[in-house]
């Protein structure tokens, strides 16, 4: 009888650091904050260029995370790219028509992510709408082509 | 249905890959009654055993018990009927993770809702019956090959069920243990009147017990009668099985081509060669 | 001529009863499957259920959790060594975390589980059953699928996921060990990194569910190789490394299926 009573607190325990791992993973290493899932709303913006963006990417507005993208894909219509991300819904009725979104890159040779900022048009953007102003991805080789070619003219 | 035994076993034929087991065995254990089955090792004896419990299936023939033909049952009609049942395995088959006390207690648990203490009043009063009321703790590793043997017969008991099939209960035991033990089946037979079937070689404690005898060879019942008829039977090999003279018409070998023949037979010649 | 097509037609017909061979198998193998996992739980299935856990689980723990520190030390010392090249030592914590979360901790821990509770599984059930302890169970009237296959294949089915949150729980931590408290990576980008970079769905839904087709998979091998073997003292011994034969291979094929599904982009 005592021997399973101790093998019974065992494995008891062996589900409790089963709980705990995973807590672990979700609030230390994927920094998932314990708040409720928060509520989202889509904005769309066409590139000439996205670089290496890829879904899932950050997006952010002075260096704060505000969303993630959803979707890259081909737009058929303009053949440039089409990037779907989907932002807190705390912003939605805030950023202004004229918003601009450009790819950035975090270091050198850091992953690419989205960067906003807002213009000063009193029309703001709603669910679904449409980013006019973009600014396409630094691609490296072009920016040293442009350098080459302005040292060669001068 | 008083005329007609527990069980009846109606022409049944059973084959292990190309060797026949049986070809055709009938017969008919009467209710109440112990019935020995004898014959020469590897005839089959465990086999029909199994046929019985239903763990086998005949390739025709039937078995039926009670008048249920196991081999038609459902799964779970024949668990139902199998609670009716003990088995004592030639091989003992106690469970190995859990002690002396839980293996007897195990049938108890599992079908009856008993309180503890009286559980444990039952496995005491049948292990005391075979003597090893003080092994009780002991595990089933920790058993001598005659021991395990005893707490298996007590767990086939333990349920006092209609049936029991002894599968060479007297093997490895000690003429005392052997004497205890021709009792206890004698005795359970009677006080209780449960239908029992004996597999043994032991002749002379068999005799002593057996109702009825059935003489099982070359995948036939040789002879069958009570141990008195057979005793002075007239059939040359039940005779010689019965007084176990080496030389007659029974094969003590497992049929093979003459020892001469294989001795000098192509694969020795090669390897001489 | 007729001596070239009858050896074709035979040759043929041996494929043929191969393939029925390798199909009946696996129809039994599924049938068990079904059988015993879905049987009635009771009160004593759960008792039984506790001392599987116990076995299983219990007892591999610390086998995992040192190959999880040693394998979570050797990802940090080798992904230092090309990171620092690139002046990106910083995101060493995100590739710890992700190699751990998505790949090494769902398979490592499946192989540990495989060598150290499946063979024992499959020799145990086989043992039971070449001492007759399964056929005398069910002439006592208990089918031992409920009785010893069930609790066996839950047990196994609950413990390797926790034994793979574990193995990747300390497995970052070994990670951490090396690189911060050893080479010198700064505490903060090594948790900042991986936090902005592993998603608790995607990375660590995906690596649990991982586990837990490994934990089927491995398990009901173990389990039915044990039930289905021949009685004998071979029989159990090749029924023993076919388990770990059979569930290594299944793993890692598996493992490829699953990682291109939830990480390839199919
Ligand atoms: N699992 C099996 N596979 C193949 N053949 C078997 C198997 N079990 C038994 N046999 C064969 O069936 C025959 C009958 O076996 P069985 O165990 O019923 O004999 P038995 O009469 O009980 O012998 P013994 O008196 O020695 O116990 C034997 O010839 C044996 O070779
Ligand atoms: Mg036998």
């Amino acid at each position: 009888m005592k021997r399973s009573k101790t093998m019974e607190f065992g494995v008891g325990l062996f589900m409790l650091a089963g709980i705990v791992g995973l807590v672990f993973l979700g609030l230390r290493v994927s920094g998932l904050s314990l708040s409720a899932p928060t509520e989202t709303f889509r904005l769309e913006a066409n590139f000439a260029n996205i670089g290496g963006l890829k879904p899932r990417a950050r997006v952010t507005m002075a260096g704060v995370t505000v969303g993630r993208v959803e979707a890259v894909e081909l737009d058929t219509e303009w053949y440039d790219a089409r990037v779907v991300m989907s932002l807190d819904s705390e912003l939605e009725g805030q950023l202004s028509r004229d918003t601009t979104a450009a790819i950035l890159t975090a270091g050198l040779l850091g992953e690419q992510y989205v960067g906003l900022s807002v213009g000063g048009d009193p029309e703001v953007l709603e669910n679904g709408d449409s980013i006019r102003d973009t600014q396409s991805a630094l691609v490296l080789e072009e920016l040293i082509q442009q350098f080459v070619s302005t040292m060669a003219k001068g | 249905m008083t005329d007609a035994g527990f069980i009846e076993i109606e022409n049944v034929h059973f084959s292990r890959g190309d060797t026949d087991i049986f070809r055709g065995v009938s017969l008919s254990i009467p209710r109440g009654k112990v019935t020995a089955i004898m014959g020469p090792s590897g005839t089959g004896k465990t086999t029909l055993l199994k046929l019985i419990g239903g763990q086998l299936a005949p390739d025709s023939g039937r078995v039926i018990i009670d008048g249920q033909d196991v081999h038609q049952l459902s799964r779970k009609a024949l668990f139902r009927l199998r609670k009716r049942m003990g088995m004592l395995f030639q091989s003992g088959a106690l469970f190995s993770d859990l002690d002396v006390f839980e293996n007897v207690a195990f049938p108890i648990r599992v079908h009856t809702d008993l309180p503890d203490a009286m559980v444990r009043d039952i496995v005491l009063l049948k292990l005391q019956a075979v003597g090893l009321r003080g092994a009780r703790h002991l595990m089933t590793s920790e058993l001598s090959g005659g021991m395990a043997r005893r707490v298996a017969l007590a767990r086939a008991v333990a349920l006092d069920p209609e049936l029991i099939l002894y599968d060479e209960p007297f093997v490895g035991q000690d003429p005392i243990s052997m004497g205890v033990l021709v009792q206890l089946i004698k005795r359970l037979n009677q006080a209780l009147s449960l239908t029992s079937v004996v597999v043994s070689h032991d002749i002379k404690e068999t005799l002593s017990i057996a109702d009825y005898l059935y003489l099982i060879a070359d995948g036939e019942v040789v002879a069958h009668g009570t141990p008195q008829s057979l005793d002075v039977h007239d059939d040359p090999r039940v005779s010689q099985f019965m007084h176990g003279e080496p030389d007659g018409p029974v094969p003590f070998h497992y049929p093979a081509k003459s020892l001469y023949d294989d001795i000098l037979s192509e694969d020795a010649t090669i390897r001489v060669g | 001529m007729p001596e070239h097509v009858s050896q074709s037609l035979a040759r043929i017909t041996r494929l043929g009863r191969r393939c029925c061979d390798v199909l009946e198998a696996l129809g039994r193998a599924g049938l068990f499957l079904v059988q015993s996992a879905f049987s009635m739980p009771s009160r004593e299935g759960f008792r039984l259920w506790l001392r599987q856990m116990h076995f299983v689980g219990v007892l591999s723990l610390a086998i995992v959790l040192v190959s999880g520190l040693f394998i979570g030390m050797v990802l940090a010392l080798q992904g230092y060594t090309i990171l620092v090249d690139f002046g990106a030592e910083q995101a060493l914590g995100q590739m710890v975390a992700l190699s751990l979360l998505r790949e090494l901790a769902p398979v490592v821990a499946a192989l540990l589980f495989a060598g150290r509770a499946g063979s024992a599984l499959t020799a145990e059930i086989g043992l039971m059953k070449a001492t007759e302890q399964l056929t005398s169970m069910e002439m006592i009237g208990v089918d031992p699928l409920r009785r010893v296959v069930a609790p066996r294949l839950w047990a196994g089915f609950i413990s390797l996921p926790i034994l793979t949150v574990g193995f990747s729980v300390v497995g970052i931590w070994g990670g951490y060990l090396v690189g911060v408290e050893w080479l010198g990576v700064f505490e903060g980008s090594y948790w900042s990194n991986m936090q902005a970079n592993v998603t608790f769905i995607d990375d660590i839904g995906n690596g649990i569910i991982k586990s837990l087709v490994f934990a089927v998979v491995v398990t009901w091998i173990a389990v039915f190789q044990g039930y289905d073997l021949v009685p004998t003292s071979e029989g159990i011994s090749r029924a023993t490394t076919r388990t770990v034969v059979y569930s290594s291979l299944a793993v890692l094929g598996l493992d490829f299926v699953l990682t291109a599904v939830m990480f390839g982009g199919l």
